[in-house]
C-alpha cells in the first residue's frame, strides 16, 4: 500500500502549479495576460493618483526558445502612486498581497495578477525581475525573485537613485517566454479597447517588431475617483463578519451593525436583530459560530437595509465613454452613437452600474464589416474572451429582438457594455467573462432596450432620408425632359423653368433629416 | 382630287394642333411652378362599359390624372410627353412608323428608353386616350398587315404618291393594307358588299375562284383579329360606301370573337371609337352549319369550351344567334374550321354554302 502524504502548499506554489486558471496557459495567451496585468496595475496607480495615465509598453524579442516562441523582455511604465520603498518587494515578489483589499472599485482585486506575471517570468527564464518605482522622492530599484515554496520575495538588489527630474510612478521590467505572433491581435484589441474606456490615458506602445502604436488622449477630464465604503449587510460574507467582529470595540450587536455597516442606523439594526432572533444588547465577541452564520443568513433575507451605497463606484460617464468610443472607432458626425448610463442597482448586496452604447453606421461597415460587434467590460477592463458564455451575449443574442428596432444581424453596429461594480460577478479566476446574474442582466437589458431606441428613430430617419434622397434625384432625372420635350412639342425655343419645382422636392429632403424629437416606447419593453 | 387632297391635309393638321397643345398645357403648368399633370379617362376594366346604343365597348367616365409630382408616374410620364413630340415629328415629316419602331427610336435615350415593346405600346395607347385619337391619326401603326382585293379604286395621299390611284383588282395576291392604303380616299367601287375573311389561304382561294366577281364582293383577309387600321377600313366602307359586310371565320369561339371585335370592337380599344361597325354579319361558320352541312369537324378543347363559356356571358354576346351558336358548340363538342371545306373542293364554298349563307343574311 502506498504511503499517503499530506502538506500545504503556499498560495504561490499553488498559482504556480495552476498557472492556467489566471491565464497563463500557453506562451501567447500569457503574453496576453503579462500585459494585461501589469497596464492594469498602472492604470489603477493614476486613477488612485488622480492623474490622466501616462503608459508606456515596449516588449523587446531577446532570443528564440523554439517553433513561434521566444524569450522577451516586457517593461511597463507609468506615472501612478508609486509604491513605497519598504513595500515593493511583497507587492511584486508575494502573491495575494496588495492594497485593493478595500470596498472600492478597481481593476485589481485580488493582490495576485502583477505576482503571477512575474511568477510566470521567471520559471520560464529563472531571470529576475527589476522594479524601479518612486513615490515622489527617491527612486528605489529592486532586483528580485520570488521564492516560490514560501511566498516570499528574495531580493537580489536595492538601490537608491536621487530623482532630480522629480518622476512619479512605476517601471516593471521582466523576462517571459511567449509567443507574440499569435497574441498580437488580442494585445492590439486589448489596448484598443482599454483606450477606448480610458479617453483620458495615453497608451504608447512598441511592439518586438518595432512597431510604435500611440492611444492618444482626448481629454484630461477623468471620472471622479470612487470613494472607500463600508459592506453592506448583505453583501458580506461570514469570514468578513467574523473580521469585523475581532476588530470592533462595540460592546452589542446592535452598536456593531450601526457601525461596521452602511446604511444600518439603529432602528433598522434594532429590528434586523430582531428578525434575526439575536439580541441586540449582545456583545458581538460572544456570538457563536452557530449564531453567526444565522445572522448572515438572516441579513440577506432582511429587506429592511437600504440600498447600497454606489459612491464607492467609478463608472465611466455617458461624456467619457461617448468620447472614447468615438475616437477608437473613428466615428463621424454621419454615424449613429448613443451612450446611458443606468442608476445604480444591486444584486446580492453589491452595488453595481450598467453603462452602455450602440454606435452604427457607416464607418463602422467600413472598419469592422457588417454583423453585430460586441465589445465588453467589467471596471474598465475589456474582456476578450468566451464571448459567446457572458451575459452581454446572450442578451445581444437571445433577449433583444433586434427586428424591433428595424436592425438586422448584418446591420454594422458596436454594442459597449460596461459593467462597475465593486464584486464583478465574473464565472472564473481568468475574469473573461461575466455570469447572467439576473439583476445585472436586467440592467443590460434595459440600457441597450433604451437606446435601441433611438437607433430605431435614426435608421428610419435613414430609410427616409435615402428615399427622400431617391426622390430628388428622379425628379432630377425627369423634370428636365419634361421640360425639354413639351417645349419642343409647342416649337418653344426654351424649355420652361423647372428650378422652382426641384426646390420644393428638395424641402422634403431637409425635413427628412430634421433632428430626432420623442423616442416612443416599443411593444417588446412591455 | 384638290379637294380629298385637302380633307387629308385637314386631318393631319388637326392632330399636329392637338400635340402642340398638350406641349403648350405641360409648359405653362411647369411656367406657374405646377408639377405638370395630365387628365386621362381610366382605362382600367372596371371603367369598360359596353354602350348598347353606339354598339360597341366604350370608357366610363371615370378619369384619372397622370401626375408628374407622383413618383410612380413621372418616368411615364416624361415617356408620353417624348412620344406625342415623336408623334408630332412624324407628322412634319411625313412619316410613318409601326408601334416597333417607336420602341427602338427611345433606344439610347437616357431616362426615355422603353424597357420593352409592351411599354411603349402602352404609352402610345396613353397618348391615343389623352388626344381621343387612334395612333393611326399620328402615323403610328401596327407590325400586323392583313389585306384587301376587289373592286375599289383608291386615291394616295402619302408623300409622293399624293393623287395617285390605283384598283385593288391589280395584284392577285392582294394590297397590303398598311399605312398608305389606311389614309389613301376610296374613290369608286363596282362591288356591293364586303366578304371579311379569317384566313388567307381561303382568302387566296377566293380570289383564285374569282369569287369576288361572283359575289360581287370586296375581300379583306384580317389574318386572325383584324388590326385597326383594318377595322377603320371596313366600317369606312360600310358607313360611307353602304356596303354591307359579311364575317366569315372559323367555326370555333376563336373565329367568333373576331367577327364580333369587327362588329362592336375590343375592350382594349374602348378609349376609341370609328373602329367598329356594328351592322358587319357574322355569316358562319356556325356551329349549326356543322350539323347542316355535314363539315368535318374537330373536337373543342377544354381552352375552347371556357373561351366559350366566357363569351356566353359577355354583354357582346346576348343576342339570340350568339346565344344559340354557342349552345350548339358545347352540345356538339365539335369546331370546324375554314380549312375544312377542302375535303369538298373549294367550288362547295362558292357554289353552296357562300350563296346559301349571304342569302340568309339577306344579301
Ligand atoms: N504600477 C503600480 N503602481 C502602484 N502600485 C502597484 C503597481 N503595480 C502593483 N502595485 C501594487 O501591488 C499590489 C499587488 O498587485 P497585483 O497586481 O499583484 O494585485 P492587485 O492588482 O491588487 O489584484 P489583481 O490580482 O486583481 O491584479 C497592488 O495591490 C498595488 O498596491
Ligand atoms: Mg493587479
Amino acid at each position: 500500500m502506498e504511503e499517503t502524504t499530506y502538506k500545504s502548499i503556499s498560495p504561490s506554489d499553488f498559482f504556480y502549479r495552476n498557472r492556467e486558471i489566471a491565464g497563463f496557459s500557453n506562451p501567447s495567451r500569457a503574453m496576453y495576460s503579462a500585459i494585461r496585468e501589469l497596464v492594469e496595475n498602472s492604470l489603477d496607480a493614476c486613477e488612485i493618483r488622480g492623474v490622466p495615465p501616462d503608459i508606456y509598453i515596449r516588449i523587446r524579442e531577446v532570443s528564440e526558445t523554439g517553433s513561434g516562441t521566444s524569450i522577451y523582455a516586457l517593461r511597463v511604465e507609468d506615472n501612478g502612486t508609486g509604491v513605497p520603498p519598504e513595500h515593493i518587494p511583497r507587492c511584486f515578489g508575494q502573491v495575494l498581497y496588495g492594497s485593493k483589499y478595500i470596498l472600492k472599485q478597481s481593476r485589481g482585486t485580488f493582490g495576485l495578477g502583477g505576482t503571477i506575471t512575474i511568477l510566470y517570468g521567471q520559471i520560464t527564464t529563472h531571470k529576475p525581475v527589476r522594479v524601479t518605482s518612486s513615490t515622489g522622492g527617491d527612486i528605489h530599484e529592486y532586483e528580485m525573485m520570488i521564492d516560490i515554496v514560501h511566498n516570499k520575495p528574495i531580493i537580489l538588489s536595492h538601490r537608491v537613485r536621487a530623482n532630480k527630474a522629480g518622476w512619479r510612478g512605476t517601471a516593471v521590467e521582466l523576462y517571459l517566454e511567449g509567443d507574440y505572433s499569435r497574441s498580437m491581435y488580442r494585445i492590439y484589441e486589448y489596448l484598443k479597447q482599454t483606450a477606448m474606456v480610458n479617453p483620458y490615458a495615453e497608451i504608447t506602445f512598441i511592439d518586438p517588431r518595432g512597431r510604435l502604436y500611440r492611444f492618444e488622449r482626448v481629454t484630461e477630464e477623468m471620472p471622479p475617483p470612487p470613494r472607500a465604503v463600508k459592506p453592506h449587510p448583505q453583501g458580506a460574507d461570514v469570514e468578513t463578519y467574523r473580521r469585523l467582529i475581532a476588530i470592533t470595540g462595540e460592546k452589542t450587536m446592535k452598536g456593531f451593525m450601526t457601525r461596521h455597516f452602511q446604511g444600518v442606523g439603529p432602528a433598522t439594526a434594532e429590528k434586523f436583530l430582531q428578525e434575526a432572533g439575536i439580541d441586540p444588547g449582545k456583545n458581538p465577541k460572544s456570538l457563536s459560530p452557530d449564531e453567526l452564520v444565522k445572522l448572515v443568513r438572516a441579513a440577506r433575507e432582511f429587506n429592511g437595509f437600504q440600498r447600497p451605497d454606489p459612491s464607492c463606484l467609478s463608472p465611466i460617464g455617458e461624456h467619457l465613454l461617448e468620447m472614447g468610443i468615438r475616437k477608437e472607432l473613428g466615428l463621424t458626425d454621419e454615424d449613429f452613437l448613443k451612450v446611458v448610463q443606468r442608476r445604480p442597482s444591486t444584486y446580492l448586496g453589491y452595488p453595481f452600474i450598467v453603462e452602455a452604447a450602440i454606435a452604427y453606421g457607416k464607418t463602422i461597415e467600413r472598419r469592422l464589416g457588417r454583423g453585430i460587434k460586441i465589445y465588453r467590460f467589467a471596471n474598465r477592463i475589456p474582456l476578450l474572451f468566451d464571448e459567446s458564455s457572458g451575459v452581454v451575449w446572450k442578451v445581444v443574442h437571445k433577449i433583444i429582438n433586434w427586428g424591433t428596432y428595424k436592425v438586422s444581424p448584418d446591420s454594422p453596429m458596436v454594442v459597449v457594455v460596461h459593467v462597475c461594480s465593486t464584486k464583478i460577478p465574473y464565472k472564473t479566476v481568468g475574469k473573461e467573462y461575466m455570469a447572467d446574474q439576473p439583476e445585472v442582466e436586467r440592467e443590460i437589458t434595459n440600457a441597450l432596450r433604451s437606446i435601441a431606441r433611438h437607433l430605431r428613430l435614426y435608421i428610419s430617419r435613414r430609410i427616409r432620408l435615402a428615399r427622400e434622397r431617391r426622390r430628388l434625384s428622379i425628379f432630377e432625372k425627369y423634370l428636365p425632359k419634361i421640360a425639354e420635350f413639351s417645349a419642343k412639342l409647342c416649337d418653344r425655343e426654351k424649355p420652361p423653368d423647372i428650378k422652382p419645382l426641384l426646390k420644393a422636392v428638395s424641402l422634403e429632403v431637409s425635413e427628412a433629416e430634421s433632428p430626432l424629437r420623442e423616442v416612443p416606447e416599443l411593444e417588446e419593453e412591455a | 382630287m384638290r379637294r380629298r387632297l385637302k380633307l387629308a391635309e385637314k386631318r393631319r393638321a388637326a392632330v399636329e394642333l392637338a400635340l402642340k397643345q398638350l406641349g403648350k398645357i405641360i409648359c405653362e403648368q411647369i411656367e406657374n411652378r405646377e408639377f405638370p399633370w395630365i387628365m386621362l379617362q381610366s382605362r382600367s376594366t372596371d371603367n369598360i362599359v359596353y354602350d348598347p346604343e353606339l354598339r360597341q365597348y366604350v370608357l366610363g367616365d371615370r378619369v384619372i390624372r397622370r401626375h408628374s409630382r407622383n413618383i410612380r408616374h413621372i418616368r411615364p410620364f416624361a415617356q408620353l410627353i417624348w412620344t406625342a413630340w415623336f408623334a408630332r415629328e412624324l407628322l412634319k415629316l411625313r412619316k410613318t412608323s409601326t408601334l416597333r419602331e417607336v420602341y427602338y427610336s427611345a433606344r439610347g435615350l437616357r431616362d426615355i428608353e422603353f424597357k420593352s415593346q409592351d411599354e411603349s405600346d402602352e404609352i402610345i395607347t396613353d397618348l391615343e386616350t389623352a388626344l381621343n385619337m387612334p395612333r393611326e391619326s399620328f402615323n403610328i401603326y401596327p407590325e400586323e398587315r392583313s389585306a384587301i382585293f376587289g373592286d375599289l379604286t383608291i386615291e394616295y395621299t402619302v408623300p409622293g404618291y399624293e393623287g395617285k390611284r390605283l384598283n385593288l383588282t391589280e395584284h392577285p395576291d392582294g394590297m397590303m393594307i398598311g399605312p398608305a392604303l389606311s389614309t389613301a380616299e376610296i374613290v369608286e367601287t363596282s362591288a356591293d358588299k364586303v366578304l371579311v375573311i379569317e384566313k388567307g389561304a381561303m382568302f387566296t382561294r377566293l380570289i383564285e375562284e374569282k369569287a369576288y366577281k361572283r359575289f360581287n364582293a370586296i375581300l379583306i383577309h384580317t389574318a386572325g383579329q383584324a388590326p385597326r387600321a383594318t377595322r377603320t377600313l371596313i366600317k369606312r366602307l360600310n358607313e360611307e360606301h353602304g356596303l354591307p359586310v359579311y364575317l366569315f371565320t372559323d367555326g370555333d369561339p376563336w373565329g367568333m370573337h373576331i367577327a364580333m371585335v369587327i362588329i362592336s370592337g375590343s375592350a382594349n380599344a374602348a378609349h376609341l371609337r370609328g373602329l367598329a361597325t356594328p351592322d358587319a354579319k357574322w355569316i358562319g361558320v356556325w356551329a349549326t352549319d356543322i350539323i347542316r352541312y355535314k363539315l368535318p369537324t374537330e373536337n373543342l378543347t377544354d381552352k375552347d369550351v371556357k373561351r366559350l363559356k366566357e363569351l356566353k356571358r359577355d354583354p357582346r354576346y346576348q343576342g339570340e344567334l350568339w346565344q344559340r351558336e354557342i349552345d350548339t358548340f358545347l352540345e356538339i363538342g365539335q369546331k370546324a374550321e375554314l380549312e375544312a371545306f377542302s375535303r369538298y373542293g373549294l367550288t362547295y364554298i362558292v357554289d353552296r354554302y357562300l350563296p346559301d349563307k349571304l342569302e340568309e343574311a339577306g344579301a
